[in-house]
């Protein structure tokens, strides 16, 4: 009888311990492939879009964006793709966002993963709040880097002298041309992708990528000396002082100390 | 009657759902845009897939009301009309695990097959693992490998590779395990038959037309919930039971009918 009832624990224990195995087992697979599959961070996002992370946590993937698009630029992203699954995107050398006064697409999110706050000024839609991503040029491959006449990017700029302004510049090459240069602004620019659809080379010389991807950061011990408000991060500043045994002596001494070197 | 009616009545449902979402993309209906996941009503009332937004809620998002009173719609809605009618009345997979399960039975692959393992329980772990998982990883997990997903919302804007998703759970089902998707593995079945518990549609028996010939069991998907058949007069509690009305209309005898649950009974009963 005891010998039983130690069968019947024996067993009990090793069915829950195979279950907790198998769980423990279709988990690392299930959470590996879900970390797979939201590493891509180069798709576009709709305008008003949450940031990184947060956008995949909150889109519930429905696509009424994308159907709230007039101009068929949002997709839903479909396996395959490499793109986090079911989550809006576009790709502006296909179709750009024409950046819709009204942004039909923001108010359509049930979940707020489209946040109207983010693309609004005193609580009205305001398109060129958005950001998408920022263009960057490929000055190897921008013709008009090479003195060829080409402004199709800077035309089709929605926020033209803004986002994208031309710099001039004399060509040396011949001594009597001009180079018409193309400048993001990434101050400005909403990422919508324009340029990128219109530019004219076989493979765009101009193209929009993530903010996040593009951007660098300076980090916070650089100040600019000459701006009046980021001087102004200095009023309380305050010196810090590191003490170690070797703040005894004053750093001078330390150089002309010789340590007996000279000796002789 | 006509034999199937419940069947062709099902069928109609679920193509019918599927197209008010294809015609709300392609030709811009306003009746039910969005998809399953989420989506709107007659351009006013919001709908939403209530276990995706618990696994977001898990995940951390913060949400807009929209979505949260869509979920609180459809839960409140399969509660009241059988947790899992959505499984057989509006899940597109249920096309996929039925004609496997057709072909299986004209196949006779019943027979040859083993007992199925009874890990019906399954899907409840599977259900409690997505939330775990979602918690850590911090986006909704099952959304993510959901083929009911995959094959609606491909259906709807683009498949893709889609098809895959669709394909396997069909192959699963017609050679590894008799309603292996739908009867052991989804956490969305598992989640409605939790939210379904005391939902009022149920099927009754009766016990005293029933001739025993088990059409029924053979051709029902979650066959433990039919444990009562040539024994009590009892309706199918269990949420398990997906309403799809299938034992019904394979029974000769008229010993299996829908009836709206009557708590005052099952009291009676208890005392």
């Amino acid at each position: 009888m005891k010998n039983d009832a130690g069968n019947d624990r024996r067993k009990f224990l090793l069915t829950m311990a195979r279950d907790v195995g198998l769980l423990a087992f279709g988990g690392f697979i299930w959470s590996a492939y879900v970390d797979e599959a939201v590493a891509n961070k180069l798709a576009l996002r709709p305008p008003g879009a949450l940031k990184g992370k947060d956008f995949l946590k909150t889109c519930i993937k429905c696509g009424m964006c994308v159907e709230a698009c007039p101009y068929d630029t949002l997709k839903l992203a479909s396996p395959g793709e490499n793109i986090p699954i079911g989550t809006p995107y576009f790709e502006p050398r296909d179709v750009p966002c024409y950046m819709c006064t009204d942004i039909p697409c923001v108010p359509a999110c049930p979940t707020g993963a489209l946040d109207v706050e983010s693309v609004s000024t005193d609580g009205k839609l305001d398109i060129n709040k958005a950001d998408m991503g920022v263009a960057i040029v490929d000055e190897k491959n921008c013709i008009a880097f090479w003195g060829i006449q080409c402004d199709a990017c800077y035309r089709a700029c929605p926020v033209m002298d803004k986002a994208l302004y031309l710099e001039y510049d004399k060509n040396d090459r011949t001594g009597k041309h001009a180079y018409l240069k193309p400048i993001v602004d990434p101050d400005y620019c909403t990422g919508c992708g324009m340029c990128e659809h219109a530019c004219v080379t076989k493979k765009p010389a101009i193209i929009v990528r993530p903010r996040e991807l593009v951007m660098g950061e300076v980090g916070t011990h650089y100040v600019k000396g000459w701006d009046k408000k980021d001087e102004k991060r200095l009023e309380n500043a305050h010196e810090i002082h590191t003490v170690t045994p070797r703040s005894e002596k004053k750093a001078v001494d330390t150089l002309n100390d010789m340590g007996g070197l000279l000796d002789d | 009657m006509i034999k199937h009616k419940y069947m062709i009545l099902r069928r109609l449902t679920q193509i019918g759902v599927m197209l008010l979402y294809v015609g709300a993309n392609f030709w811009g209906w306003k009746v039910l845009e969005g998809n399953l996941s989420a989506s709107k009503l007659f351009e006013k009332i919001p709908l939403a897939d209530p276990y995706a937004v618990l696994q977001m809620t898990v995940a951390g998002a913060t949400l807009a009301s929209d979505v949260i009173i869509g979920a609180v719609i459809i839960t409140v809605l399969y509660a009241l009309i059988g947790g899992r009618a959505f499984c057989s009345w509006v899940c597109p997979i249920n096309m996929v695990t039925d004609a496997a399960n057709w072909l299986r039975r004209k196949l006779r692959m019943n027979q040859v097959a083993k007992k199925p393992p009874v890990y019906r329980n399954a899907r409840y772990w599977v259900l409690g693992l997505s939330l775990i998982l979602s918690y850590l990883l911090g986006v909704a997990a099952f959304e993510f490998v959901s083929p009911i997903s995959m094959l609606h919302r491909g259906i709807v804007f683009g498949l893709g590779f889609g098809w895959a998703a669709a394909l396997s759970v069909f192959l699963f089902d017609l050679f590894i395990l008799k309603n292996g998707w739908c009867g052991y593995v989804c956490p969305l079945g598992g989640f409605y038959s939790t939210i379904g518990r005391f939902s009022l549609i149920r099927v009754t028996h009766d016990a005293e037309k029933c001739t025993e010939c088990m059409h029924c069991k053979e051709v029902c998907p979650e066959h433990q919930v039919l444990f009562m058949i040539g024994k009590e007069s009892i309706p199918v509690l269990s949420g398990e039971c997906t309403n799809c009305a299938r034992c019904i209309e394979v029974c000769n005898d008229d010993a299996l009918n829908f009836h709206i649950r009557s708590f005052a009974q099952q009291v009676k009963k208890e005392k």
